[in-house]
């Protein structure tokens, strides 16, 4: 069996995202993998260890991505792979999806592509969904569960959540999944884990070593602001039993007009 | 002229994600600003009786499909079928609600017709006849104003970001029963059981959400029954704590949220998490209890529109954002403004 794991390098989910001069800044926070791709790297790992086959993670962005592919190796996955192209700077999601697909087919053989939820910085959360279209592959996303999984077979079973419920589908492969939080907490990278990582070479493909183009970018950020900041003056409510602070809170919540 | 305006109607068995709504009257917005009026898509068992309230809806036509094929959700015949109606209507934009269904079919279509997408936007605005959608990024500490430079232009919109339309029960219309674009055995996928979730108000729909924190495990009044490890008394104790914010949500007919400390502690599921890895909503009233407000939580409530803050800690960050603060004890609190509440709301 035959699984890819993407993973994305994001700024850490603590860092102080401001504008400066029209570019996006994080300061001096560390940039980390995306915290959803653990989950999807966790959900991997955990079908290699009961069926055996290979892990591979995939990512796309400039040198530094080798850090979130290292920490997936790290975490337990036998290669990674970066594909990086100056080309892509500025690609839109279609297009890092078809260059993801591209990279999947060059791979060869895959039985499943796990995904995190969504990515932390750009929150779009179409990745997983537009890889799989590109791929022509179906898309089983924000799976908690893989009840069975027969890569010979071709065929899983997942248990997936939705606003009303639960629901179990049952799908063919080779398909794409993407991973909610529930699916299993990530592992930490194991000592020796970090001492391999450390010394993997992760080989980088091109455009051209994956034979397309650059993908048209349709979507732009014309504008990044900062948030409106929120004008509040916090008014603290006290008095001499909870009773009574419970009675000015109740007033002044009702006095919102938001009930 | 057909219209530039489609927008698609999420529901399941009969009844509409409401956000599908906010997504109609945000599209009979855009339609209005080039006098045209708004197609709606509805597929799905139930999509007649949906149908029928998109026109009151505001809706101008509308496509629905009840073919068997389609009686359940699945992303690929629902795509094939939305993208061929799209090619043959040409319309510029193309709107959904953020839902989970929403957002994949919007994601989905994108790569079909060869277009971009997005999602999960706040507000619109139509800039030299190209539509210019504000996304919150990196959580809603950054707002970015997004354009799609083909058509059509494809958006999810954030649930609770735009108003409702009023429906009028006077209007009406005759819907088109499409047939499905792919045939049963070109399906991929199979729904094999499904199970509604017992009950209680989805943090992401709510108008109010009472939240709690690590700070309602530590009630010191309470004594754990015998029997229990160190861990187990701690997780029992955060229950009866999350009792308290649950009785004050069901008072306000609201959702139970949680910080990220909270779920990850194993205090409550993973469901209620709001923030940055959780769910970001914006309610009318945000009370956050035992919550300091790591900036990771504030992502994901900030938009609330008047917040709450009950903390025993003065310094705790919450404090900064929350309209109306209260330091103390939240064991003792919270029963009392439950109490209080209910009485003045009559209930």
């Amino acid at each position: 069996m035959k699984i890819v794991v993407c993973v994305k390098q994001v700024p850490d989910s603590a860092a102080k995202m401001m504008v400066e001069d029209g570019r996006i800044t994080w300061g001096d926070a560390p940039l980390v993998i995306n915290p959803w791709d653990e989950f999807a790297v966790e959900a991997a790992l955990l079908q290699q260890e009961s069926l055996g086959g290979d892990v591979i993670a995939l990512s796309i962005g400039g040198e530094s991505a080798k850090e979130a592919l290292k920490h997936a190796l790290a975490m337990g996955c036998g290669e990674a792979i970066l594909v990086s192209d100056p080309a892509l700077a500025s690609s839109d999601s279609q297009g890092i999806a078809q260059v993801l697909a591209a990279a999947i087919r060059k791979i060869g053989d895959v039985n499943l592509t796990f995904f995190g939820k969504q990515a932390i910085d750009g929150d779009m959360g179409v990745t997983a969904a537009q890889t799989a279209r590109s791929l022509g592959w179906p898309i089983l996303s924000l799976v908690s569960v893989i009840q069975s999984l027969d890569p010979g077979a071709g065929k899983i079973r997942v248990g997936r959540a939705t606003e009303e419920g639960r629901q179990v589908v049952d799908s063919r492969l080779p398909a794409v999944v993407s991973v909610g939080k529930d699916f299993a907490e990530p592992r930490y990278p194991s000592f020796m884990g970090i001492r391999k990582a450390s010394r993997a070479t992760i080989p980088t493909w091109s455009l051209g070593d994956l034979g397309v183009s650059a993908p048209a970018s349709l979507v732009k950020w014309p504008e990044v602001n900062n948030p409106p900041s929120r004008q509040v003056v916090t008014e603290l409510i006290t008095g001499d039993t909870p009773q009574e602070i419970a009675e000015k809170l109740a007033d002044k919540i009702l006095a919102e007009k938001v009930l | 002229m057909s219209n530039q305006v489609w927008v698609y109607i999420d529901q399941f068995k009969g009844k509409a994600h409401p956000g599908s709504w906010e997504a109609l009257g945000a599209g009979s917005s855009l339609a209005q600003k080039q006098g045209g009026g708004v197609t709606a898509l509805v597929f799905g068992a139930g999509s007649p009786a949906v149908a029928e309230q998109a026109f009151q809806y505001g809706a101008g036509e509308v496509f629905y499909s009840d073919d068997a094929s389609l009686a359940d959700y699945r992303a690929e015949a629902y795509t094939a079928l939305l993208a061929k109606l799209v090619r043959q209507g040409a319309p510029q934009v193309l709107l959904f609600p953020t839902t989970t269904r929403g957002r994949e079919l919007a994601a989905m279509s994108a790569i079909d017709l060869e277009t971009g997408v997005m999602p999960d936007v706040t507000a619109l605005e139509v800039v030299e006849g190209r539509v210019l959608a504000l996304r919150p990024v990196y959580a809603g500490k950054l707002f970015a104003k997004t354009a799609c430079s083909a058509d059509p232009q494809i958006i999810t919109t954030r649930t609770r970001a735009f108003p409702s339309p009023q429906p009028d029960p006077g209007r009406s219309g005759t819907a088109t029963r499409v047939e499905p674009a792919l045939a049963e055995d070109a399906i991929a996928t199979q729904v094999i059981e499904y199970t509604e979730s017992g009950g209680g108000v989805s943090v992401s729909d709510a108008a109010v959400i009472v939240s709690g924190g690590r700070g309602v495990s530590n009630n010191p009044a309470l004594t754990p029954p015998a029997g229990l490890d160190e861990k187990q008394a701690e997780i029992w104790r955060a229950q009866q704590g999350f009792k308290l914010v649950g009785d004050l949500a069901q008072v306000l007919g609201g959702a139970v949220g949680a910080s990220r400390a909270a779920v990850d502690a194993g205090y409550i599921p993973y469901e209620h998490q709001v923030g940055q890895t959780g769910k970001v909503v914006s309610p009318d009233l945000y009370i956050a209890c035992g919550i300091s407000g790591a900036i990771q939580h504030q992502a994901g409530m900030r938009t609330s529109k008047v917040i709450v803050a009950i903390n025993k800690d003065p310094e705790a960050p919450i404090f900064k954002m929350a309209r109306f603060g209260v330091v103390g004890d939240l064991f003792a609190i919270l029963p009392a403004l439950t109490q209080a509440l209910h009485t003045k709301l009559g209930k």
